[in-house]
């Protein structure tokens, strides 16, 4: 699906769904140098129960028009838009993020409050430092940087090529989809990670649920909890024996948890 | 990215893979080999689950046609050891095939496909496919402007085997690659002969890769099946000339499968279009006994190739063989190909051609005994046949050369049987045509004094 925004496309999935001008809204924003399809489970689940689902694709990704942003601030500036031409008439909305989205959502919970009502933050971190070696594979477009970053996202069941949805391989699976990226979006992805801080952010106030998985090597676990310690409202679900690639890991538990905090 | 070679992760190697890819402890029984869910179809917890299953919006089994726990391990084995992004068994190689071709082909659409392919392949594009108006143009597959001069406005595939049927010509699977992709279309490879273990062709650039699983992968000739392992690499939208992926699909809500399932477009929809309606779906017995042969693929294929490489070189220096085709000997046409794209060897399938025509040939093969007489490549034992007084018995002289299929022309599956066990056994068989010969040339003898 394409939508236009201040004249440029923006690509999304619907989840295959046909909601109502007033269903409640659910925005999906993914991770550094992916696109809308990881959501593409809980996508499908939420709009067969009604909801307005938009799995975005950020700005120079997937089918949205580049140049891809600089910061997480700028993402999530551009997220409060996308949620005003697109959810103005929606009795909530809720923003999911995983990972780089993850800022994205927190940006957006701190900055433009009016817009959520409720956050979800997967494999989160705050702040959340790339390292180096990753940072400059990314810089020099070496496919080294999908490799590194793809490898330390999976967790030991995913490494021995076993997936809980038949037939897939979840590592090869990501390595595809970082090869979709153009050139210097991962490496702007990834700066726009390392140079996040929420220190200047009021206090976030949305309810909001953290997924940690006890494998993740990206976002260890202590980080989640910390960004949990850090908010008003918030619950955390640990995922046992998954990484940092949650949504391909651990697709059932994701959706349980998911559907739990917004369906209730 | 700039260097946007198919680089796989860098994680477990090949021979980890082969023992335990797609597989992990039973968590309730602790069991260690894989079980056999000798089972049709699986409990729902609730009717939300159930409709979430059938929605794809959950992870899990349903039916086994669809989908079935011992089958999965076998297909996300495929699927690590060929890099792909997922794969679906089926219950023969031709099954896969079919799939394959149908996931993304309909009525008025063409294949650009190498002549050299096995004999089922061309029966069914050539004169099946064809009844459901997908037509089929085949090329020497050492050609790449035959491919190209063959490629029209209505192709949507490119397709040939890794060494080609009989003649054992080497694919330059990058060179077609690039060509398909020019094109804008998507490559697809039968690696049956090689395995993921001599060949990854997604790695070379292919897109799409079929097996026939009953060859080596399952390696003991017990059961037949299937592979269909998608690379996840082609852009379906890149054109308008894949509508089964790019558009939405009115047999499951409309659902636009390269939107929503990125990289996986493909799998996705040959799993919920083709395996549920054709229903070509494997036994998960079968599945398990080719998951049995798979922990054995790198230590069987190192010994068929060197068996191979010994068996085709004792071949090539004997009196009665007129030549030998196979791409690990310099004289090969293609060695130097083989050499860059086949490092660890080109299997163990090849063809030799005995002096003396379709007589030698039938006198060589009735008189083997370590080697069977039978219609089977990739078992661990030494298969032989000779196709100009069995499979092509009824086929004149004329058109099996137009085949490129000689009348004394023998081809073996060289097994793991000790090599000079081999190597005597077809010794002992030459004898006996040279001995025709001998006889022969003594009537000729008396006939002129
Ligand atoms: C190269 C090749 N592809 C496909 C097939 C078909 O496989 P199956 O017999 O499993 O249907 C064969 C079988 O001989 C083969 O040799």
């Amino acid at each position: 699906m394409i939508i236009q925004l201040d004249g440029k496309n923006v690509g999304f999935s619907n989840g295959s769904g046909h909601p109502a001008e007033s269903a409640p809204a659910i925005f999906f924003v993914h991770g550094a140098g992916m696109d809308h399809s990881v959501w593409v489970m809980p996508a499908r689940y939420f709009a067969r129960h009604g909801y307005r689902v938009m799995a975005l694709d950020l700005p120079g990704h997937g089918r949205s028009e580049g140049p891809a942003l600089d910061s997480v601030d700028a993402m999530a500036d551009w997220l409060a838009r996308v949620i005003e031409i697109s959810a103005a008439h929606a009795k909530e909305v809720t923003v999911v993020g995983h990972s780089m989205g993850s800022l994205v959502g927190m940006s957006l919970a701190a900055r433009h409050p009016e817009r959520i009502d409720r956050l979800v933050l997967l494999g989160t971190s705050a702040p959340m430092p790339v390292a180096d070696v990753l940072l400059n594979a990314a810089q020099d477009n070496d496919h080294a940087a999908i490799d590194m970053a793809n490898t330390w996202s999976h967790g030991q069941r995913s490494q021995l090529g076993a997936s809980d949805n038949p037939g897939t391989s979840n590592l090869h699976m990501g390595e595809r989809l970082l090869e979709r990226v153009a050139d210097d979006v991962y490496f702007k992805d990834f700066s726009a990670c390392n140079g996040f801080t929420t220190k200047d952010y009021a206090p976030i106030l949305a309810p909001t649920l953290v997924m940690t998985g006890d494998e993740d090597k990206m976002t260890p676990p202590r980080a989640g909890m910390a960004v949990a310690g850090m908010l008003k409202s918030s619950q955390v679900t640990h995922l046992r024996g998954c990484g940092h690639s949650m949504l391909s890991e651990q697709p059932n538990q994701v959706l349980d948890a998911l559907s739990a905090f917004i369906r209730g | 990215m700039t260097d946007s070679k198919h680089r796989g992760p860098q994680g477990m190697g090949f021979d980890t893979l082969s023992l335990h890819a797609g597989q992990v402890p039973d968590p309730t029984t602790g069991a260690r080999a894989t079980p056999i869910y000798q089972s049709a179809a699986f409990v729902f917890p609730d009717s939300d689950v159930a409709a979430g299953l059938f929605n794809i919006e959950r992870a899990g089994h349903v039916y086994s046609r669809l989908s079935n726990p011992t089958n999965a391990v076998l297909e996300e084995r495929m699927a690590a050891l060929d890099h792909g992004v997922g794969s679906v068994v089926t219950a023969s190689g031709q099954a896969a095939l079919h799939l394959a071709i149908t996931t993304i082909l309909s009525a008025g659409d063409h294949i650009v496909s190498s002549r050299s392919v096995y004999g089922g392949t061309h029966n069914l594009l050539e004169y099946t496919m064809s009844r459901f108006g997908i037509s089929t143009t085949f090329v020497d597959p050492r050609d790449m402007a035959a491919f190209s001069d063959a490629i029209q406005p209505n192709t949507k595939l490119v397709f040939g085997e890794v060494l080609g049927n009989p003649g054992l010509e080497v694919l330059d699977i990058p060179a077609l690659s690039e060509l398909a992709h020019t094109h804008h279309l998507p490559l697809l490879i039968d690696a049956t002969f090689v395995t993921p273990y001599l060949c990854q062709p997604i790695e070379l650039g292919a897109d799409l890769v079929v097996h026939s699983a009953t060859k080596f992968l399952s390696g003991h000739g017990v059961v037949v099946g299937g592979v269909v392992v998608d690379g996840g690499t082609f852009d379906w939208q890149s054109s308008d000339k894949f509508p089964t992926l790019s558009e939405p699909y009115v047999g499951f809500h409309n659902l636009v499968f390269a939107d929503e399932f990125g990289p996986a477009a493909f799998i996705t929809r040959a799993r919920k279009e083709g395996i549920r309606d054709f229903g070509a779906c494997m036994a998960p017995m079968t599945a398990f006994q080719i998951l049995q042969g798979l922990e054995t693929l790198p230590l069987r294929m190192q010994k068929h190739v060197a068996n191979a490489m010994e068996v085709a070189a004792y071949l090539e220096q004997h009196a009665m063989v007129e030549s030998v085709s196979y791409p690990g000997l310099p004289s090969h046409p293609d060695y130097e190909l083989a050499q860059k794209m086949l490092p660890k060897g080109c299997g163990a399938v090849f063809s030799f051609e005995i002096k003396g025509g379709r007589e030698a040939g039938r006198a060589f093969i009735e008189s083997l005994n370590v080697f069977s007489h039978l219609a089977n490549v990739g078992d661990a034992k030494s298969l032989v046949i000779h196709p100009a007084s069995t499979t092509h018995h009824r086929v004149d002289e004329e058109s099996l050369l137009a085949s490129g299929i000689g009348p004394g022309l023998v081809r073996l599956s060289v097994g793991l049987e000790d090599a000079k066990d081999l190597i005597n056994d077809l010794k002992a068989g030459l004898r006996v045509v040279e001995k025709m010969h001998e006889q022969a040339a003594a009537q000729q003898a008396e006939k002129v004094s």
